[in-house]
């Protein structure tokens, strides 16, 4: 590779020809402010806070396009640089909600932090400033353009997941973020993945905060409040409280969460393990006796909602099991109130969920195992919104010591764990169908093919003198490309997996906001699975069919095999083809 | 500014949505050549209402959203039809000073339709627009490629009058 030498204020580096300045500072451990810039998905130079002074340049230049030439010398700290910035900030401000009080990024919004390090005068620029009324039009998110600084992050997101429903509009100041023909988020094709609201630098884009609801129900004495969490949620839920990515946090979140006041603490995990049994049920019934295959999973409502807009003639092909957060609701208002020897009616199940668009998936049609349209779940917060309503009650986090779940739905195994990662639902499937087939218990349980952050993965398995083809995809954009080959003949698989968010659940639309800067640098997809993996390799039990709750419950209450009818009712849902902009 | 849409129902007819296909499928290849696409529907229905966009973005393969984007940066695409008779008034400085700004309001009133809209019989669209370098006719309109100037309020019932 050509490479180039330039200097960063004095720092003699060395950098591959091409390479830009923002990419030479950051090899000379030089930190340059950054607003639009997402590396490899929004290289646009748009907000100019990253000007800095470059020999051979005409005036400033903006660090995160401009290629370094050899002999460069860059000045990222001098008093006309400052200025620029402070200008900038001034300037984004003059038409920025400045309810920074009252917004729930403080403290945590890349602007906020800037103009803190500037000193700016919030008042500088007065002048027109355009009044947006908010958009609280889909379940999972509130869009508020009066906090957009229109750096398109969002944008680029969604773009990244092929789905491009918010977009630029119009031009000059009138330029807002917005839908086609200013239509309500909620009337356009939007799959609620919340990729958007983790990458916004600001309020603009914010989950919509269900926690109120959650804190009524918990002082409401008639009321049994139940808690799930995901697979996830246990991977990333520390980074809230300032611990390193990755940290594996399952014991303090159980005592976070009894200490909220929850009756009982289940773990999503436990019907993690009747989603396998299920589908992988499901699997070797198609296969058997011919029914459509590639069977694809359908753990995410992000994907769901996209294969329903984007994909209708797919629908066959997707699993008719709930996802894990459906299963468990159904569990806890079915099997668990009657052991209980309560009503469903006063339980009222809330799940941890890494995902903005689970708050999408309690409201679907066709998931009501009690019956009387009573909701599997209740309310379906996402790991912000849970570190939230952690620190509102003055729990302090790091200090907690660590419990565990409340058994009666709270056993899990590995093959649950790795749920949360890209390629865990496919092992975890693998594992149960490896041992149905052979009807052994099998030791060699790893099946690393399909693990790790590339966005498609592809193997082959023989399975007891089955060839089982497999794919795995993460990112709708993805499971696009998967889509495509399926339906032109170009791939036979016999079994998909696909997660709706890029590298899975551990980076999911509703987990913890990291700077860009962060997200630039560190990749935490790989980071937080790493948590999830360990877990997994340190259990006795990795496999979903041994979970003993799973045995319990298909003995004792469904009375029938893995698919039986009784499972079926409570376990399975059905799927709409959605137009795209019907309204 | 931002852009006036229209209420009129879209009245495409298959003849012109023959075209527009056309036109999609010889620049479906590039998604770059978005732009000319929108500009040459333009062309056919002589604006691009949500019909239209929607046909585009299924057809080169991009979201809704982008055309939008694109429509609605652009001053050169309209989001409202034209009628059969365009009526450009110029707001430059000179017009403007010479009292265009009174022929103008004139118009809105005697057609009832703001800027920027067509009547519902798509006889008449209005609009306005900057210098068109005939300051010395001062002040002046256009129905469609006709040019009048040296004009009062009293004139414009006239010019109407004349559009048959």
């Amino acid at each position: 590779m050509d490479m180039i030498n330039v200097k960063v204020n004095g720092i003699a580096v060395s950098v591959p020809k091409g390479a830009t300045i923002l990419e030479a500072a950051r090899a000379a451990g030089v930190e340059i402010p950054t607003l639009c810039y997402m590396k490899e998905k929004n290289e646009i130079g748009a907000c100019r806070i990253c000007v800095v002074e470059a020999t051979g340049a005409r005036g400033l230049v903006t660090a995160c396009v401009y290629p370094c030439t050899d002999g460069m010398e860059i000045k990222t700290n001098t008093p006309k640089v400052r200025a620029a910035r402070k200008t900038t900030l001034e300037l984004i401000l003059s038409t920025h909600n400045k309810n920074c009080l009252s917004c729930s990024r403080s403290t945590n919004c890349e602007l906020q932090k800037l103009c803190y390090e500037y000193g700016v005068d919030s008042t500088a620029f007065g002048g027109f400033k355009p009044i947006y009324k908010l958009d609280t039009s889909t379940p999972h998110l509130v869009r508020d353009n009066n906090k957009c600084i229109l750096c398109r992050r969002c944008v680029a997101a969604c773009e990244e997941q092929f789905v491009s429903v918010i977009g630029a509009n119009n031009r000059g100041i009138d330029t807002c973020i917005g839908q086609a023909y200013n239509l309500a988020l909620g009337d356009t094709p939007c799959i609620s993945c919340g990729q958007c609201t983790a990458v916004c630098p600001t309020g603009a884009l914010v989950e919509k905060d269900d926690t109120d609801k959650v804190w009524a129900a918990l002082a409401d004495t008639s009321k049994h409040v139940i808690v799930q969490t995901a697979p996830s949620i246990r991977a990333t839920l520390g980074e809230c409280f300032d611990m390193p990515i990755g940290t594996n946090v399952e014991g303090k979140m159980v005592a976070a969460l009894r200490r909220l006041g929850f009756e009982k603490v289940f773990d999503t995990n436990t019907a993690a393990d009747f989603t396998i049994v299920e589908e992988a049920t499901e699997l070797l019934d198609r296969v058997k006796n011919g029914g459509a295959l590639p069977l694809i999973t359908s753990c995410s409502p992000g994907w769901v909602k996209f294969c329903e807009y984007y994909y209708p003639e797919m629908l066959p092909h997707l699993s008719s099991c709930k996802s894990p957060q459906q299963m468990g609701g159904a569990l806890i208002k079915t099997y668990y109130a009657e052991k209980m020897g309560w009503d469903a009616k006063d339980v009222f199940v809330v799940s941890i969920m890494p995902c903005t668009a689970k708050k999408f998936e309690v409201g679907r049609d066709d998931m009501s195992a009690a019956g009387d349209g009573i909701a599997d779940v209740d309310v379906a917060l996402t790991t912000r919104e849970l570190a939230r309503m952690i620190q509102r009650a003055g729990i302090k986090f790091t200090a907690l010591p660590d419990e565990d779940f409340d058994p009666a739905l709270g056993v899990d195994t590995g093959a649950a764990v790795i749920f949360g990662a890209t390629g865990g639902v496919m092992e975890a499937a693998l594992r149960t169908a490896n041992d149905v087939l052979t009807g052994k218990d099998n030791k060699e349980i790893d099946f690393k093919e399909v693990r790790g952050t590339a966005g498609i993965k592809e193997a082959e398995y023989n399975i007891a003198g089955i060839n089982v083809r497999v794919a795995v995809a993460s990112g709708t954009a993805n499971a696009k490309i998967l889509m495509d080959k399926i339906k032109s003949g170009e791939a036979n698989y016999t079994f998909v997996e696909i997660m709706g968010c890029p590298g899975g659940c551990v980076n999911g639309g509703g987990q913890p906001i990291q700077p860009q800067y962060v997200r630039d640098t560190v990749d935490l997809k790989a980071e937080r699975a790493k948590a999830l993996y360990a877990q997994d390799e340190a259990m006795a039990v990795r496999k979903s069919h041994q979970n003993p709750i799973v045995k319990e419950v298909y003995e004792n209450y469904f009375k029938g095999e893995y698919g039986c009818h009784a499972a079926h009712h409570a376990l399975h849902t059905s799927y709409v083809a959605r137009e795209k902009y019907a309204k | 500014m931002l852009k006036k849409m229209s209420n009129l129902p879209f009245n495409g007819t298959k003849e012109q949505e023959e075209k527009l296909l056309a036109v999609i499928a010889e620049n479906k290849h590039d998604k770059s050549r978005l732009m000319a696409v929108m500009q040459e529907a333009q062309g056919i229905y002589g604006y691009l209402p949500l019909e239209v966009q929607k046909m585009i973005a299924d057809g080169m393969e991009v979201s809704l959203e982008k055309v939008y984007g694109v429509a609605t940066f652009y001053a050169q695409f309209s989001l409202a039809p034209q009628g059969q008779y365009h009526i450009s008034v110029c707001l430059g400085t000179a017009c403007y000073v010479k009292g265009a700004g009174l022929l103008y309001d004139k118009l809105q009133q005697l057609l009832g339709i703001g800027g920027d809209e067509c009547t519902p019989d798509r006889k008449f669209s209005l609009t306005a627009c900057r210098c068109i370098g005939a300051c010395g006719l001062a002040p002046v309109l256009t129905v469609n490629e006709e040019v009048y100037g040296r004009l009062s309020e009293n004139d414009v019932e006239g010019i109407l009058a004349k559009c048959e």
